[in-house]
């Protein structure tokens, strides 16, 4: 998968947690719980989506590393590769 | 034969929308069904039946607004169905059709959309105290009123007034509702959620004496726990600190009966199963507290299912109505991202609020040593009438006591 691909699906997931969420204004760069607004349950259930989209372990540890769409579009990419 | 009502779902509710029946006449019903819809401030609500039976008729529509205690269906007890094989005609006298309802008893609250309030001080609406009062607890603003005051102050007897004569507000109410419920989809206005917010919220600041205390307590074990526990889960499975905390307060709600139940009329009744209503945020404002029903049997991963199934349908607008309307007590969480501490209030006819704040990593003594360890403040908000600080006290000591040996929870 492309950044750009893995980019969509992560926003698709976002957005299927808090709908409220618009893609098209959304900045990369935005936290999502300080400044999207999601709470622990929102974020656990934006882990178990991605979990299941790309079989991929997601660790308590590695949560900080999905704090933003850049972040998460790294890691994301990072992991699928290795 | 017996009669379905329109359920109130809450002191502040006057009616509610029908928007759709999942049963029909025929069907069999047993205890706890659900067998409709109904939209209210609060989203819509799935309608559970209290008894078994058969749907006879549904005499509501959907899409009707009706007040409480309306009647929606007829329901045949089990033991009635062969009885019933010459169908008397005349019914029994508290059947009333749809068409006899009309006129509707006046709703005591009418209240009109609110416009944005003015945010320049001084520029408000003049209001004598007793006006404002009024208008506040009929969730009223005073800007929409015509005073006629010095001044043209809003005086008392304009809110009255306004209250009593508003029939457009009360129409552009129903509509609004009915609009929610005509899309399909049940929705919920913020509006309306705000509005039944505040009526709840003022009822409990002018009944409830309420006192406070907080306490600090060592979240560490249970945050070791959690994360050791939550390491050998996937996703779908691991637990959020919340899940103890709920499971925690549930196990000390059972050495207090007087934090856990319902002051109704003149009567504080402690009640056996703890029906742990769970504070949850809407997205886009406002909150909703659904009660986890029979909390008490539940372990901490049960409890877990319990906060993942209800936040859930919250936010779908899914909830029954024996959520909305049973809770013993409410607990409330900040989560993650959010501020130390929490000083709540009750949610009538309950008596006492649990708040916990954001756990954070803070120096403490441990161990006769100073520590950085994850904490968190926990508070409690609880009606003087039933229960005193003493209490209290030992109430949140058992919490922090429990929290610290996380794996027997």
């Amino acid at each position: 998968m492309t950044p750009e691909e893995i980019r969509a699906a992560f926003i698709q997931d976002l957005i299927t947690v808090a709908p409220d969420i618009d893609p098209e204004t959304l900045e990369d760069e935005a936290h999502l719980q300080d400044d999207l607004g999601l709470d622990s349950m929102d974020f656990l259930n934006l882990v178990n989506a991605l979990h299941k989209r790309f079989t991929l372990p997601i660790p308590e540890t590695d949560y900080p590393e999905l704090a933003t769409t850049v972040k998460a579009v790294r890691y994301l990419s990072g992991a699928l590769a290795g | 034969m017996s009669m379905f009502v329109m359920p109130s779902l809450g002191a502040d509710m006057e009616e509610g929308t029908l928007a759709e029946w999942l049963v029909k006449p025929g069907d069999k019903l047993a205890r706890g069904d659900v067998v409709a819809v109904v939209e209210t401030q609060k989203g819509a609500i799935e309608i559970e039946i209290f008894e078994a039976g058969e749907v006879a008729e549904l005499i509501a529509e959907a899409g009707q607004t009706l007040p409480v205690g309306a009647p929606l269906a007829r329901i045949r007890k089990p033991d009635e169905a062969d009885k019933e094989e010459p169908a008397p005609e005349p019914t029994p006298a508290k059947v009333a059709l749809p068409s006899e309802l009309e006129p509707m008893p006046e709703p005591a609250l009418m209240p009109s959309p609110l416009p944005v309030p003015d945010p320049v001080p001084g520029q408000g609406a003049l209001a004598s105290p007793a006006a404002k009062a009024r208008a506040a607890e009929a969730g009223l603003d005073l800007g929409t009123i015509t005073g006629s005051g010095p001044g043209r102050a809003v005086l008392l007897a304009d809110v009255e007034r306004y209250l009593k004569d508003a029939p457009s507000a009360k129409d552009t109410l129903r509509e609004s509702i009915g609009k929610t419920a005509a899309k399909g989809k049940p929705g919920l206005d913020m509006a309306q959620l705000r509005r039944a917010i505040a009526a709840a919220m003022s009822r409990a600041k002018r009944e409830i004496p309420h006192f406070y205390l907080s306490h600090r307590i060592d979240l560490q074990a249970a945050q070791n726990w959690l994360a050791g526990t939550n390491a050998e889960r996937s996703p779908d499975r691991r637990l959020l600190m919340g899940a103890l905390l709920i499971r925690a307060t549930v196990l000390a709600l059972s050495r207090a009966p007087e934090l856990n139940g319902r002051f109704e009329s003149e009567d504080y009744k402690p009640s056996e199963p703890i029906h742990c209503g769970m504070a949850v945020a809407m997205r886009g404002g406002g909150l909703i507290a659904p009660a986890i029903l029979d909390a008490q049997e539940m372990g901490v991963d049960d409890i877990m299912a319990a906060m993942r199934d209800i936040v859930a349908r919250t936010r779908a607008g899914r909830l029954r109505n024996s959520e909305v309307t049973l809770g013993t007590i409410t607990v409330s969480s900040l989560g993650e991202t959010g501020v130390d501490a929490l000083f709540g209030v009750i949610y009538p006819p309950q008596v006492a609020l649990v708040g916990f704040g954001a756990p954070r990593i803070e120096p403490i003594v441990h161990d006769g040593a100073v520590a950085a360890r994850t904490c968190v403040t926990a508070t409690l908000a609880a009606d003087h009438r039933v229960s005193d600080g003493r209490q209290g006290a030992a109430f949140l000591a058992e919490i922090s006591r429990l929290l610290q040996e996380p794996e027997t929870l």
